[in-house]
């Protein structure tokens, strides 16, 4: 086991190699100019030269790229081209928001999704699996920011019980930080319980197929057991396969969500860069959501061990 | 108790008792906190180096100026007591107020304006003007400080009053030595308010707390003149990308003052009753496109002139600010409505509106279906519209259009390059000026017709640069105007750039708030919250 982990970190080092490369290159190929945009509209064509040149982006690629990468080897992301602050100390800044939005949706979408799928699987075909389903198939076709709208609309402006916006840190209380996350959390959750349900339910439905379920429901073993005991486990691969995935599709939710709830976290950190031409933070947050990936994939392979003592690596 | 204290508490409780009570700080016990919604993120803050309109505004709480323009557009003294200028004009000498302090404790001396003024002067059009005529710029002694020139320059007052970007701010000595291409990284100031660097969070917050030692004017306060009295404690720029959320953070009482609403928003904020909504700034925005004088076929005067003759700038101003006729007003000409050098001189063309004339002119100068490459930056709300009435015009016109939907960022680099269009170059793009910028020709840079190093589009008409000329020489306001209008005519007849009209924009804030000015950047002193 401890060689299979030493042998996937090890494997992650080409792969960030190629992101690295990927993004490097494909900013380098992408139009726009930071120096015209940090120069403003009053600046001649030869104001916006020495500032390109004072950042250092009249430098050949292979310069750049070889110099950003040598940076990347000593732990250093570089430097924002417009804040002038270490891209690290960005990460810094925004990652606390963004984490503490992923947890508390990942909570969330958990404890709803997969007792849900469980149901719906049990109830097959009757009006509870449908209604659930039904939900799930809204959960897909919504945009997150037409729920993020309604939810702050109806929650906030006409209730009045949760902020609009912001982010309180939770070093300034639990209650301020979590009443700033509910509404983002269940604006971000809705596709993933969505995802999650669907799968709990198709995977529950076949094992609950299976002949020990049956052996089980014979020799009197409780409804609740069962379910959540020997089929649940039994069908934990793909519900654990879909959670490692959805991990990516709540980095992407992450960057609309931000944005509705103005949450000062790594999504609006990345579009806000983009939109400036901010190279080394937009590679850095890249490169940093990336590892992130691919330790989170690392993590599903090791709890499949654990869900399935068959699985060995 | 309303719904949402209710709330707090009761959850509040819950939370805390499961925790073991984790308790928030209070910020600042019984501190005045306004916070306030800009118009976009405070990405950078060196004022020289990254001339945003943005970074202008907050820079004006943090460092002071020399002089600042009133509301009249008037400059006034501000750090400056007094001046002296020789009587053939060759010689200013100011002297500085006494008690000035920057915000480490420093005096401010006139080494540090002598270095703030080198620094802005290589960036600033004015700036670069006073360099070419400077014999030398010298302090005399810890309050004098000395300009000498080789030729009058009659608007020094209002190059060191103007509001327009870059400002002539004063920092300390040793921060304005840094190259005025490369960024500070100290933001040390001498104004009202100072800058609380540790609580910075480029795209989310920028804070900004009151400086005990500064010593305000006796004067009334009036834009960037008189007595710049702080009457909150602590300001919050909490920055805010999504209109919508700003609107239903003002709503809530979140915030208080939000810079920029969008005209669509603003009927539900005006439905609100805590919420008050205004003109942000009477100088207002003008709408532009400019038209590349380099590459067929906008190299002929005469097919710039057709599409002057058929525009009509009144699609314009609704496509880009809806039905609400007190926001947008056409304007035969170049310089901001309601200033006093404003004139339609030569504006017979802007009133025309007519395609048949258009294509006439077209004729003459053999247009033979060139395509038209014309760049619209789709996430600038003010110029996808824009960039949809012209692309619509040139068709009714019988003009080929090559429609490029992009980014601003890409326009801002592709509108830079002089190749031909079809080699990453360009024909037309769309813009607008802030009114401020066009009241007279000192930071005009888009009526500029001096061919290579003019603004994007490089006009290239010497008829137009000897009336700047004029304007800079004329030593009354009569002779002011005379050289404006010629100007404004110059300017039609050649068609340095195509105006789409002037439109303005709202502001908005809770009634608890009072003292918000209408100005060309958020104006905080003076302002206060119940």
């Amino acid at each position: 086991m401890l060689s299979f982990i030493l042998r996937r970190i090890l494997a992650t080092i080409p792969v960030m190699g190629f992101v690295a490369l990927f993004v490097f290159s494909l900013l380098y190929l992408a139009p726009g100019d930071p120096a015209a945009i940090i120069a403003g509209d009053q600046a001649t064509p030869a104001d916006v030269e020495r500032i390109r040149q004072g950042l250092g982006l009249d430098r050949p690629y292979l310069v750049r790229f070889g110099e950003w990468v040598f940076k990347i080897l000593q732990g250093d992301l570089g430097t924002s081209i417009f804040t002038s602050l270490p891209v690290t100390q960005l990460i810094a800044q925004r990652i606390e928001p963004t984490v503490s939005l992923m947890v508390v949706t990942l909570f969330l979408a958990i404890v709803i999704a997969v007792p849900m799928g469980v149901i719906a699987a049990w109830k097959n075909d009757t009006w509870i699996d449908r209604a659930a389903m039904a939900m799930s198939v809204v959960g897909f076709s919504v945009p997150v920011f037409v729920v993020g709208y309604l939810l702050a609309y109806l929650f906030a402006l006409k209730l009045d019980l949760l902020p609009v916006q912001g982010y309180t840190p939770l070093s300034e209380g639990i209650w301020p930080w979590f009443e700033n996350l509910i509404l983002p959390a269940i604006t971000l959750g809705f596709v993933y319980i969505a995802l999650i349900a669907r799968i709990t339910r198709a995977s529950m439905l076949e094992v609950l197929q299976q002949d020990y379920i049956r052996t089980a429901r014979a020799k009197g073993v409780g409804r609740t057991a069962i379910l959540f005991v020997h089929a649940l486990k039994n069908a934990a691969i793909p519900i654990v396969t879909v959670i490692g995935i959805g991990i990516a599709l709540l980095i992407g939710g992450a960057v609309v969500t931000e944005s509705v709830f103005a949450i000062p976290g790594l999504g609006r950190l990345t579009v806000d860069a983009i939109l400036r031409r901010d190279y080394p933070v937009i590679q850095g947050v890249v490169l940093m959501f990336s590892f992130v990936y691919v330790l989170i994939n690392l993590l599903v392979d090791i709890i499949y061990t654990l869900v399935d003592p068959r699985v060995r690596y | 108790m309303d719904r949402r204290t209710f709330v707090k508490s009761t959850g509040g409780a819950v939370l805390a008792a499961a925790s073991g009570g984790l308790a928030a700080p209070a910020i600042a016990q019984g501190a005045k906190v306004l916070r306030f919604v800009p118009q976009s993120n405070l990405a950078n803050f060196d004022p020289i180096w990254g001339t945003q309109y943005v970074v202008r505004n907050a820079a004006a709480l943090v460092w002071d100026t020399l002089y600042g323009v009133d509301e009249k557009l008037t400059p006034k003294r501000q750090m400056v007591e007094s001046e002296e200028v020789s009587s053939d004009g060759l010689v200013w000498t100011f002297k500085l107020r006494p008690g000035l302090k920057f915000h480490d404790g420093e005096p401010v001396r006139s080494k540090d304006v002598v270095q703030s003024l080198v620094r802005w002067s290589a960036r600033d059009p004015m700036g670069l003007m006073i360099r070419a005529i400077q014999n030398e710029l010298v302090a005399v002694d810890d309050r004098t400080f000395r300009w000498s020139l080789k030729k009058p320059y009659p608007k020094m007052l209002l190059a060191l009053a103007k509001n327009n970007s870059p400002c002539s701010f004063i920092m300390p000595e040793r921060i304005a030595q840094t190259d005025p291409f490369k960024q500070i990284t100290e933001y040390i100031g001498s104004g009202p308010m100072k800058f609380a660097r540790g609580e910075w969070v480029p795209g989310a917050k920028a804070v900004f707390e009151k400086f005990a030692d500064y010593v305000p004017r006796d004067e009334p306060a009036s834009w960037l003149a008189g007595g710049k009295k702080m009457l909150v404690d602590r300001i919050e720029w909490v920055i805010m990308p999504d209109p919508a959320t700003a609107s239903a953070a003002l709503q809530n009482g979140e915030v208080d003052w939000w810079e920029n609403p969008i005209a669509d928003l603003v009927p539900v904020l005006r439905s609100n009753r805590n919420i008050q909504v205004d003109i942000a700034d009477p100088l207002g925005n003008i709408g532009a496109f400019r038209m590349n004088h380099l590459h067929p076929p906008f190299d002929n005067v005469k097919v710039r002139r057709a599409v002057l003759a058929a525009m009509n700038q009144e699609d314009y101003m609704r496509a880009v600010v809806g039905d609400d006729n007190k926001l947008w007003k056409p304007i035969p000409g170049f310089f901001t409505p309601d200033t006093p050098l404003y004139t339609e001189a030569g504006g017979e063309i802007l009133k025309m509106r007519s395609l048949d004339a258009a294509k006439k002119l077209l004729a003459e100068a053999g247009y033979s279906g060139q395509p038209v490459t014309c760049v619209v930056a789709q996430d600038q709300p003010n110029l996808k519209p824009m960039g949809e009435v012209t692309a619509d015009l040139l068709k009714k016109m019988g003009m080929t259009v090559d429609f490029v939907a992009t980014d601003w960022g890409t326009v801002g680099a592709r509108r830079a390059q002089k190749t031909p269009p079809g080699q990453g170059g360009w024909n037309m793009f769309h813009t607008w000026h802030a009114g401020a910028d066009c009241i007279n020709p000192a930071s005009y840079t888009a009526i500029r017709g001096n061919g290579d190093k003019a603004w994007f589009g490089w006009p290239n008409s010497p008829r137009v640069e000897q009336e700047v000329e004029n304007w800079f020489d004329a030593k009354t306001m009569d002779e002011e105007k005379a050289a404006i209008a010629r100007l404004n005519t110059a300017a039609l007849e050649d068609v340095i750039y195509a105006p789409t009209g002037f439109f303005l924009s709202y502001q908005a804030w809770r009634k608890n708030v009072s003292g918000v000015t209408k100005g060309p950047l958020p104006f905080f002193w003076g302002v206060s919250k119940a």
